[in-house]
């Protein structure tokens, strides 16, 4: 049944072009494709990380700053900040959270369990400064995509130098990790279906916390 | 009050044509202001992000070129989609039809319900409502829960989508929140917009949690990797794609891309067409199974249902490089006009007026190429430059064909004009010059109706029976592009500053 289904639109799509595709043929056609479009930024980087840091903004998202020292004192500010009581922290994240805080790993956590968390904690593979965009990937550090979702505030560390301008550049840092699962994360969970009118938080984090950590030295 | 679509699906089989459908909404003044309202809010959001990218031509050159290009490979990227896809641990499965689609993905459903209690959880696709699955699903005994805010408004109203990006935007919030104190049951529920989201976000919670089965559409399919992608923005696609055991995911053919990094395009121009957002709050792009992370079982569900037909017509197969953008509908004047429900097909606007008719083969919804002014505003705003107009034209011609197949009664006069009308649009010169010459003829054609609207009769004197009833909208007295180069002339006037 589906065999056929299968044969015949294919055979669909042949008739319909007039003949067979091959793969080798469409590789080369690829290739000369029109890309005129900006690959590169034009910013310094400061103004870059100022771009970035507005688009954050715009989408209601909150920023801390702190150098590879502070690190621990800007996550724990903006787990207070928001009133966060437990903690998750995938497998692999190199940082602590504040004593006082309950932290919770998620070893496999059932999601039901994962519910019952506050706030979760990660870092993430690259940034877009011109969409105020985080790329998130299942890989230690990150947590798989449950994580960054169920719980209600998801505060994430970016690293200056993982910040990129454009949505170009960013693919080309993904270029290696193209099958891992991505979630590319602008701002908190919103919706306009109300009248058109940005309304923040439905399902995913409703606060989203971003630790901008500047370079060492 | 207006056109009502009381748990009737649309069907462009059986809906009226749009022209009569068309008047019916133009008495509901409410509905006006609610599709005239959300369209201009998100028309200028559009503007402004649009404006705020000086390759904005560039990408979407690059978007038309990447996509007439994924058509002429259609066949192979397909098949490298389904190897890599399967290799990745997903089962892909093919759809001749409408039909076809829905026995798969009900039996697919049924076997990972086990069981559990017959429920899914879904995210808003248009596929899905192409295809009529809720109603095919619960015949079957499973209850489909859509979890898109605005999906949700259409399902508990039993109302049916009027935008393909904004599926409730006839609806404002007064009108929203006595579905939700109903079908809720919440009878002291608040009417501020965040009030009614909470009031889904905990709605739809506990169903997230719980129920085992997702059923999805998809934005794009990557051939070279077999990943799928979707865009959304409230989350609830995340919750679906991550939390059930089991997800089963439609898309039409027409979905695939050759590249992970063709995604660097469409994922700037779709956000920005789509909501005005310079990135929606959320992508996700996954590749078969994960261990460890999201759904054990994935199945990909690729369905035909007509767009082979499509690819067949030369001039109208750029109707499948559209990326359901939405935005021609919020520059459409009938649109903003009508709504969608006039259509009556799930594709409204300009790209239903297109889609729709040749997805049925022309059999059905053929007055939809006629739902229109031939402005082009729709060709300016398309994120991938698929001239509608022109396609429009074309399909009105091939309309004509059909209609006049069986006639052997045609003046000489008759058929010069129909073959003129053919052959008129196909290039952009000729297409522009038409479109003036349209709009001075229309002083002797336009009369007023009652509501102070022009309205003209299309192909004057030709097949009369046929098109008496076939009024359309006027054409705006100058067109976008007139303005737009006046504008540009008087700026090179002013001394060309800046
Ligand atoms: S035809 Fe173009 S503008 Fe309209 S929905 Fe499709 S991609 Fe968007």
């Amino acid at each position: 049944m589906s065999a056929n289904a299968r044969t015949a639109v294919l055979e669909r799509v042949r008739a319909a072009k007039g003949g067979a595709a091959e793969l080798a043929k469409a590789a080369s056609a690829w290739g000369l494709l029109p890309r005129a479009y900006h690959r590169d930024g034009d910013l310094q980087r400061t103004a870059m990380l100022e771009r970035f840091i507005d688009r954050l903004h715009d989408y209601d998202a909150h920023v801390e700053f702190c150098d590879d020292a502070g690190l621990a004192g800007a996550i724990a500010r903006a787990l207070y900040a928001c009133g966060a009581k437990r903690v998750l922290v995938p497998v692999g994240l190199d940082v602590g959270c504040p004593e006082e805080l309950e932290r919770v790993e998620d070893a496999a956590l059932r999601v039901s369990e994962l519910d019952r968390v506050d706030a979760v904690v990660t870092r993430c593979t690259v940034a877009i400064a011109e969409t105020g965009t985080l790329v998130l990937q299942t890989v230690p550090g990150q947590g798989r995509r449950a994580a960054t979702l169920v719980p209600d505030i998801h505060v994430c560390i970016v690293r200056e130098r993982d910040v990129v301008m454009t949505v170009p550049e960013a693919f080309n840092r993904l270029a290696l990790t193209t099958t891992l699962p991505t979630t590319f994360v602008s701002g908190p969970s919103a919706t306009a279906d109300i009248e058109m009118t940005r309304i923040k938080g439905v399902h995913g984090p409703r606060t989203l916390y971003v630790v901008l950590e500047a370079e060492a030295g | 009050m207006g056109l009502s679509t009381d748990g009737q699906a649309l069907d462009p089989r059986t809906a009226p044509e749009f022209q009569t459908a068309a008047r019916s909404v133009l008495n509901d003044a409410q509905l006006r202001k609610n599709v005239r309202h959300a369209t201009t809010v998100i028309q200028n959001k559009r503007a402004k992000v649009v404006g705020e990218l000086p390759d904005w031509q560039e990408l979407r050159e690059a978007g038309g070129a990447l996509r007439e290009h994924t058509m002429k490979f259609l066949d192979a990227y397909l098949e490298q989609f389904e190897a890599n896809c399967t290799r990745a641990g997903g089962v892909v499965h093919w759809a001749r039809d409408a039909a076809e689609a829905r026995e798969i993905v009900v039996r697919l459903a049924k076997e990972s319900i086990g069981d559990a209690p017959s429920e899914v959880i879904k995210i808003k696709s248009m596929t899905t409502e192409e295809i009529g699955l809720n109603a095919a699903l619960q015949e079957a005994g499973i209850t489909p829960y859509e979890t898109d805010l605005a999906e949700l408004i259409i399902q508990l109203g039993k109302d049916q989508p009027s935008h393909i990006v904004v599926p409730a935007l006839h609806k404002n919030r007064a009108q929203i929140r006595e579905i939700f104190q109903r079908e809720m049951h919440l009878p002291h529920l608040g009417e501020t917009p965040q009030d009614l989201a909470d009031a889904a976000r905990s709605f739809l919670r506990e169903k997230f949690l719980r129920v085992p089965t997702a059923v999805s559409g998809a934005n794009f399919l990557v051939a070279e990797t077999g990943g799928v992608c979707i865009v959304e923005s409230e989350g609830n696609g995340r919750m679906c794609l991550t939390l059930p055991r089991t997800l089963i995911t439609i898309a039409g053919i027409d979905k695939v891309v050759p590249r992970f990094a063709d995604l660097e395009v469409l994922l700037q121009v779709l956000p920005r067409s789509a909501t005005g957002e310079r990135m929606n709050p959320y992508n996700s792009i996954w590749t078969g199974v994960h261990p460890g992370d999201g759904p054990e079982q994935f199945h990909v569900v690729l369905m035909d249902n007509g767009r082979t037909d499509v690819l067949a017509d030369e001039h109208g197969r750029e109707t499948l490089h559209c990326i359901r953008c939405g935005a021609c509908q919020n520059a459409c004047p009938v649109y903003r006009q009508t709504g969608g429900h006039a259509y009556g097909s799930v594709y409204a606007g300009p790209i239903g007026a297109i889609l729709t008719p040749q997805l049925q083969k022309m059999e059905h919804a053929e007055s939809l190429p006629y739902a229109s002014s031939l402005c082009g505003a729709c060709y300016e705003v398309c994120p991938v430059k698929i001239n509608i107009p022109e396609v429009l034209v074309h399909l009105r011609s091939r309309v004509v064909e059909r209609k006049t197949a069986g006639l052997r009664v045609l003046t000489n006069a008759e058929a010069l004009a129909m073959k003129t009308a053919g052959s008129l649009f196909r290039s952009e010169r000729r297409f522009r010059a038409a479109q003036r010459l349209a709009r001075m003829g229309q002083g002797v054609l336009a009369r007023k109706d009652g509501s102070g609207e022009k309205w003209i009769s299309w192909l004057p004197g030709l097949l009369g029976g046929w098109t008496q009833v076939r009024d359309l909208h006027a054409l705006p007295d100058e067109t976008f592009r007139q303005w737009w180069e006046e504008r540009e002339k008087s700026k090179k006037h002013a001394g060309g500053a800046a």
